[in-house]
């Protein structure tokens, strides 16, 4: 791993470690991790290795049982927990949107907790639309319900940008839509992300997008890392875990070039 | 069309009672939403709480109206007669709907959402009212919708405690067995509650996210309306709850004086007869009419009224628990003295009449045996079937005191059913012995005959007036009234009077005042 570069650091975990009264075992033990400004760190693993858990370390969510996790140098049990989120992205799946808001009320909503002045926050809120491709003429006034999966899940991007925090956080964000929208929003969001100049953290169990988004892939088994490489050096890694990974997909591509064979 | 006659002659009582109904419910809504919406939220902040304040809300609304208004008349502050009381036993029914919808509404908002809001950097505040409330609205709403009903529903019971309301016409109706007036007071009520849960059953689809289109523009006035009408219906209560208590406030004033009577005709007549004659006299007269069971004693010992029409024997044995005595001077006197002392109440000049309990027969069987007097009848019932109202046949100066004392058997164990349907159930042959009042109306209209209690079995009953000796200082015209009304009621007059409302179905101010015209006292 190439040093750091000063100042470079925006999120660090230090020996941290959760867990729930009453379970035996630790959801997390003994994470150490940093994450750059402006890479994409993927957190990949099965459902209940902990990645989501870590997320929720960072914007205060939840609060480690052991360790610290840092944000900018500053612990996050001593960041005012609403001003920590509000400089934080969240995105999570089925996008979590207010059914109640019309989408430009849900874009807006951070920039209204922060009393921007309705013009600016108009403007904004336009320029986000834009961003995420969708019209604002067509979209501003709707309301969730009359969005397909997809489009809700570009408002949700649109809604974590809007105060242009620093930092996203996003959980499986593109989970829950069907295998195109899905390709097509991996595709646009790669493009958004380098030319934004964010830092994310990405939570997924989809080794596709985590080596078609990620700047490093953080592999997480059992509450600990397994193994945290660069998308190239990942395919080549012989961990196990991360060989299971790749053996599915080399199945996909049995699979193609078998079809491949049939026409 | 005779429940349409009656509400073109009594148009402003009926007026006054839809609003006394709305009021009851307004107010008791109003509370219920103050006190449950916040308890709703806490409970969603404090799930070891939930179960047992929903459980005793449950276990509130499971309690019958009557038993629950039957708790509330003796507790102090919140009990009594009138619409306080009647207000904190609505309040305690429609809570449970209020506090149930708003707990299942928040805790029903999608977790994703929840969780969305939070990690947005909203506060507990804001996620409680940007996302919580107005995502759970539509489920608190048929709470509130629930609850409106169910108050509108309770209120006709609110008679019972002298609170008003359109249950007045429903039991006056009852115990004059006279249909257009229950319809009068059911009919309504039963639009009101229909109406609430129409318009509030619009509203809360309205108010419904899940229906919200981008082409419903007016929704940010829909909002508003909802608002303005929940403001309203708040707002209302309080207005009801300021005349209310300005009213109650009055009886301190100089020329003013409450009324009370008890739950039928002649009580309601007797207090009728001092309030036109006081109103004569240029004195403001409040009227508490029908208040039921033993209302009118506990409501004149707390000064909620100054005086009310009762009879000797009823003082006498239900009120200061003496064993019953026959000797009218003797009971008088001790009724007299022990009031002064206990109650620092009057004892009127007895007004003439007895209304005692009546044994009737049918007049054909009095002639055909001619009976006089109970001791008459006595070998005759073996072979007779006998109904008292459920009152008589349990109390102590009632039918199992009058069987030991006369000897008396029948046929069979003696039918209770209600006192009203006794006369009918004699008239027409399926019972052949009542005890009634002995000045019903209805005894000499069905040609009935009461027989004579030649062994004195039953106490005196003989009409007084009970008065506040506050009241007496305050209001001198009183005694002046009093004195007029003293001797001024014969039986059989008593009678005639009671027949005009209940056979007549005519008007009981009307009747009053033809009578007191006739006397030339008015």
């Amino acid at each position: 791993m190439p040093a750091p570069v000063n100042n470079s650091v925006l999120v660090e975990f230090r020996n941290v470690g959760y867990d729930v009264l009453g379970t035996s075992q630790p959801i997390i033990s003994d994470l150490n991790l940093s994450v750059m400004r402006g890479e994409t760190l993927i957190l990949l693993g099965e459902s209940g290795c902990g990645k989501t858990t870590t997320l929720k370390l960072v914007n205060r969510l939840l609060l480690p049982t052991s360790g610290e996790v840092l944000v900018e140098g500053k612990r996050t049990r001593e960041w005012d927990a609403i001003s920590l989120r509000r400089r934080t992205g969240y995105v999570i799946q089925e996008a979590g949107l207010f059914p109640h808001f019309t989408v430009e009320r849900n874009v807006a909503l951070v920039p209204s907790l922060e009393h921007w002045d309705e013009a600016r926050v108009r403007v904004r809120v336009h320029e986000m639309l834009e961003l995420v491709g969708l019209d604002p003429e067509k979209f501003a006034a709707r309301y969730p319900r009359e969005l397909s999966g997809g489009q809700r899940q570009r408002v949700g991007v649109a809604r974590a940008l809007a105060s242009d925090p620093p930092l996203l956080l996003m959980d499986e964000p593109f989970g829950a839509l069907d295998p195109l929208t899905r390709a097509s929003l991996q595709k646009e969001f790669a493009e958004l992300s380098r030319s934004l100049q964010k830092t994310v953290i990405f939570v997924t169990h989809d080794v596709r997008e985590a080596l078609l988004l990620g700047t490093r892939v953080c592999l997480m088994s059992r509450g600990r890392i397994a193994l945290l490489e660069t998308p190239e050096n990942f395919l080549r890694s012989d961990e196990r875990n991360a060989r299971a990974y790749v053996e599915t997909l080399r199945l996909d591509d049995s699979v193609l070039s078998n079809a491949g064979r049939g026409e | 069309m005779k429940a349409w006659e009656f509400f073109l002659n009594n148009r402003t009582e009926f007026f006054t009672l839809v609003w006394q109904h709305l009021a009851l419910v307004a107010i008791s809504t109003s509370i219920a939403l103050l006190i449950g919406i916040p308890v709703g939220i806490m409970l969603t902040r404090k799930p070891r709480l939930r179960a047992p304040v929903l459980g005793f809300a449950n276990v509130m609304q499971t309690v019958p109206s009557l038993a629950l208004f039957g708790f509330l008349i003796p507790l102090p502050f919140i009990g009594g007669i009138g619409a306080r009381t009647a207000i904190v036993a609505l309040v305690l029914y429609s809570l449970l709907p209020v506090i149930r919808n708003t707990v299942t509404g928040i805790l029903g908002v999608d977790a994703s959402v929840r969780e969305a809001a939070v990690a947005m950097g909203m506060t507990d505040r804001q996620v409680l009212f940007q996302v919580e409330l107005p995502l759970a609205a539509s489920v608190i709403l048929t709470g509130v919708r629930v609850a409106v009903v169910i108050a509108v529903g309770v209120a006709t019971i609110a008679a019972a405690v002298g609170a008003g309301g359109l249950g007045t016409y429903i039991f006056r109706g009852l115990r004059a067995n006279y249909n257009p007036l229950i319809l009068m007071g059911a009919v309504p009520a039963a639009l009101m509650a229909l109406a609430a849960d129409f318009g509030l059953g619009l509203l809360e689809k309205r108010f419904d996210f899940k229906t919200r289109r981008a082409s419903a523009e007016s929704n940010k006035g829909l909002r508003r309306l909802v608002w303005a009408a929940l403001a309203l219906i708040v707002a209302l209560g309080i207005f009801a709850a300021w005349r209310s208590g300005r009213s109650s406030d009055a009886p301190a004033s100089h020329a003013h004086v409450t009324i009370g009577t008890k739950d039928f005709t002649e009580s309601v007549l007797l207090g009728e007869m001092v309030a036109q004659m006081l109103e004569a006299r240029g004195v403001e007269v409040e009227r508490k009419y029908e208040l039921g069971g033993q209302l009118c004693h506990n409501a004149l010992v707390a000064g909620s009224i100054d005086l009310y029409p009762e009879y000797t024997g009823t003082s006498y044995t239900d009120i200061l628990h003496h064993p019953p005595m026959t000797d009218p001077r003797a009971v008088y006197d001790q009724l007299k003295q022990e009031y002064a002392q206990k109650f620092n109440v009057e004892v009127s000049a007895p007004l003439g009449f007895e209304n005692t309990f009546a044994i009737l027969v049918r007049g054909e069987d009095a002639r055909k045996f001619s009976l006089k007097t109970i001791s008459d009848a006595v070998q005759y019932t073996p072979r007779w079937h006998a109904g008292f109202g459920q009152d008589f046949k349990s109390r102590a100066d009632g039918y199992p005191g009058l069987a030991r004392a006369y000897n008396l058997r029948f046929a069979e164990s003696p039918r209770e059913m209600d006192l009203s349907l006794t006369y009918r159930a004699l008239a027409s042959r399926q019972v052949d012995f009542i005890a009634g009042n002995s000045t019903d109306g209805l005894i000499s209209s069905l040609d009935l005959v009461q027989l004579e209690d030649d062994r004195h079995y039953f106490p005196p009953y003989e009409a007084v007036f009970l008065l506040r000796r506050d009241a007496l200082a305050r209001v001198p015209e009183l005694n002046e009234v009093l004195a007029k009304l003293g001797g001024a009621l014969s039986t059989e007059e008593m009678r005639r009077l009671n027949y005009e409302i209940d056979g007549n179905k005519r008007d009981r101010r009307e009747v009053v005042r033809e009578w007191l015209k006739s006397k030339g006292w008015v």
